[in-house]
């Protein structure tokens, strides 16, 4: 260390010099919030830290998919097929009426549960999976699905409570149930089940104990999706054993075999579950955050406490751009599925000619190939590591969606046809010379 | 249309030079199937052709574009589609429309030089019985053809890997 920088590290500590902004920005030139966390040796020169993180935050660990991000990033000429975002942007109808609302001076906060005119096209809008909801007492608005996964987990899991978790699923479940407190509990699904979850598995895993089931279909990572007669079975495990349900259908509008069905549609089951959708995938308005809660009125009242006191009510912006993409945008919307459909069956063709084993995808847009056959010591986190270093192509390791993902690697086709075709190929290269 | 022909057009739209192996993987058909409802399609007119977007201003081409307003009066002997027939059989004619509105025709064309499309206009349009009027409205700069912007591309912006 030179001694500009020794005795700039001690101007600092006395807080007297600002820190060279030139540190700041090293080695980053990605706007992401959590890189700001991230301690990277420079810890030394900064000004000591008295925080400790409360326990039931500590217990969380890093996410995998943050940590492979960041190897991702160091690296030149990446086809990446590790985004859980559309690539297409908001449809125009959505983004001119935000604009508008912009221009029309519409900045204010909303009503907590979100505009009456939203919530009333949300309603209306669910009533095609065969929904009936009303707008006034039991539809919330959230800031994007994440809030509301949050809020049903804040509002309804009570510190000890169990909450069964299907395996491999979406990156946030787990943590959040540990954040309120409860314990999480995983129920493996299978490959060789096309990733359907069973009340065979659920009493396996001793979820009949359980207080809550988190349900995830279509299904990130797998792709899956859940056919009327496995529903049918599980709904009726869930109210057999006295479950409540957080059913996060946030892919609902993107199935690829038949239409999306809702477990909250199956007898018993509206007065026990809590439906969560969203606007992220289905109208590629992931930056736009809002999502939205389906519940009978004592569950939307429970959830508002939560959500009036930590959020207000959800960005208003992105409520009238929602309005317009419920009411405007239904043929873009089919356009872009079917353009994931393409890819999909592209993507999947691909993959079983390359010989890896891979479960119908007929949901979101993820494939889940196996790669146990291939990675000869089976690591999933090898095998991705290993092709990003090789090939350039990035992947997320199935185990960072829970212990069920291992073996296993998550390929997403929100990408263009191109890059499909460039990290199949590369892949293929990748394979040969194994 | 069924679902897969429907499929089959629109990654053709996206790119014409899809491989007949390429289609098969994207539409769920057989490579063969996929020779044959082409073929089905050609036939009966649905695909009329496959050709390429250029952004000719990148060329050393000199070349101009020119979209021609047409206006006709017709009589009991002429129909629009005899005026129509005309003027797209000229090669310089790239897209010809009946339109609603101002105006009966929209003409897109290309020619080697502002001349040659003025003589297009005033020797084989205007000169036509059934013409009353024409615009030209020279191209000054494309921003977009059928459905390819003109631009330098990739501007996403996601992160490489997220959740
Ligand atoms: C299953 C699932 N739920 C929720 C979310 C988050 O959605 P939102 O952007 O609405 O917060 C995602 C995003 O990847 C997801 O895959």
């Amino acid at each position: 260390m030179s001694d500009e920088t020794g005795s700039e590290a001690a101007d600092r500590s006395d807080g007297t010099a600002p820190p060279d902004p030139a540190d700041s920005v090293e080695g980053s030139d990605q706007s992401d919030p959590a890189e700001a966390s991230d301690p990277t040796g420079e810890g030394e020169t900064t000004a000591g830290d008295r925080f400790t993180a409360a326990d039931r935050v500590a217990r969380v660990p890093p996410s995998g998919i943050r940590a492979f991000f960041e190897v991702a990033e160091a690296h030149d000429d990446v086809v990446s097929l590790g985004v859980g975002e559309p690539d297409f942007s908001a449809p125009w109808p959505a983004r001119s009426a935000a604009v508008a609302s912009l221009e029309r001076g519409r900045t204010s906060y909303t009503a907590n549960r979100g505009t009456a005119e939203l919530r009333r096209a949300i309603a209306g809008r669910v009533e095609r999976y065969g929904h009936a909801y009303d707008p006034d007492e039991e539809v919330l608005v959230t800031t994007g699905a994440s809030e509301a996964v949050d809020l049903a987990f804040r509002a309804f899991v009570d510190p000890g409570d169990t909450v069964a978790l299907p395996t491999p699923t979406y990156v946030s479940y787990e943590p959040g149930v540990t954040f309120a407190g409860g314990d999480p509990l995983a129920v493996p699904t299978y490959h060789e089940d096309d990733w359907a979850l069973t009340p065979e598995a659920l009493a396996e895993a001793g979820a009949d104990e359980a207080e809550m089931l988190v349900l995830c279909y279509p299904n990130n990572p797998t792709g899956a999706t859940m056919s009327a007669d496995e529903l049918d079975a599980v709904a009726a495990f869930c109210v057999d054993n006295d479950l409540l349900v957080v059913s996060d259908e946030i892919y609902a509008a993107l199935t690829y075999d038949g239409d999306h069905e809702s477990v909250a549609t199956r007898p018993g089951m509206r007065e026990r579950t809590v439906v969560i959708n969203g606007f992220s995938k289905a109208y590629a308005m992931t930056g736009l955050r809002l999502g939205y809660a389906l519940a009978p009125p004592g569950a939307i009242e429970a959830m508002t406490t939560v959500h009036q006191y930590g959020m207000l009510s959800a960005p208003t912006t992105a409520q009238h751009a929602a309005v317009a993409a419920i009411e405007r945008c239904d043929d873009e919307v089919a356009r872009m599925r079917r353009e994931y459909d393409r890819r999909r069956r592209y993507l999947t063709a691909r993959l079983r000619e390359l010989g890896l084993a891979v479960a119908e995808p007929s949901g979101a847009f993820y494939a889940f190939p196996r790669v146990t056959d291939v990675a000869p010591d089976g690591d999933d986190e090898a095998f991705a590591t290993d092709l990003l270093d090789e090939v350039g192509v990035a992947a997320v390791p199935g185990s960072a969606f829970g212990s069920g993902g291992a073996g296993h690697l998550r390929l997403s086709y929100a990408t263009g046809m191109g890059e499909l075709k460039e990290a199949t190929r590369r892949l293929e290269r990748y394979l040969d010379g194994r | 249309m069924d679902d897969e022909t429907r499929a089959l057009i629109d990654a053709l739209v996206a790119d014409a030079r899809e491989s007949p192996a390429d289609l098969a993987r994207q539409t769920g058909l057989s490579a063969e199937e996929v020779e044959a409802r082409l073929a089905d399609l050609e036939e009966s007119g649905v695909l009329r052709g496959y050709s390429a977007v250029v952004d000719w201003d990148r060329t050393d081409e000199t070349g101009v574009e020119a979209v021609l307003e047409v206006n006709v009066e017709l009589d009991r002997e002429t129909a629009y589609d005899d005026v129509a027939r005309r003027i797209a059989e000229s090669p310089l004619v790239d897209t010809m429309r009946l339109v609603s509105g101002d105006y009966d025709f929209e003409v897109y064309v290309r020619a080697g030089s502002m001349g040659a499309v003025s003589r297009f206009v005033s020797e084989e349009v205007a000169p036509l019985p059934a013409v009353t009027s024409t615009v030209t409205h020279f191209a000054m700069e494309t921003y977009k053809e059928r459905g390819v912007l003109f631009d330098d591309g990739d501007d996403d912006d996601r992160l490489s890997v997220t959740p």
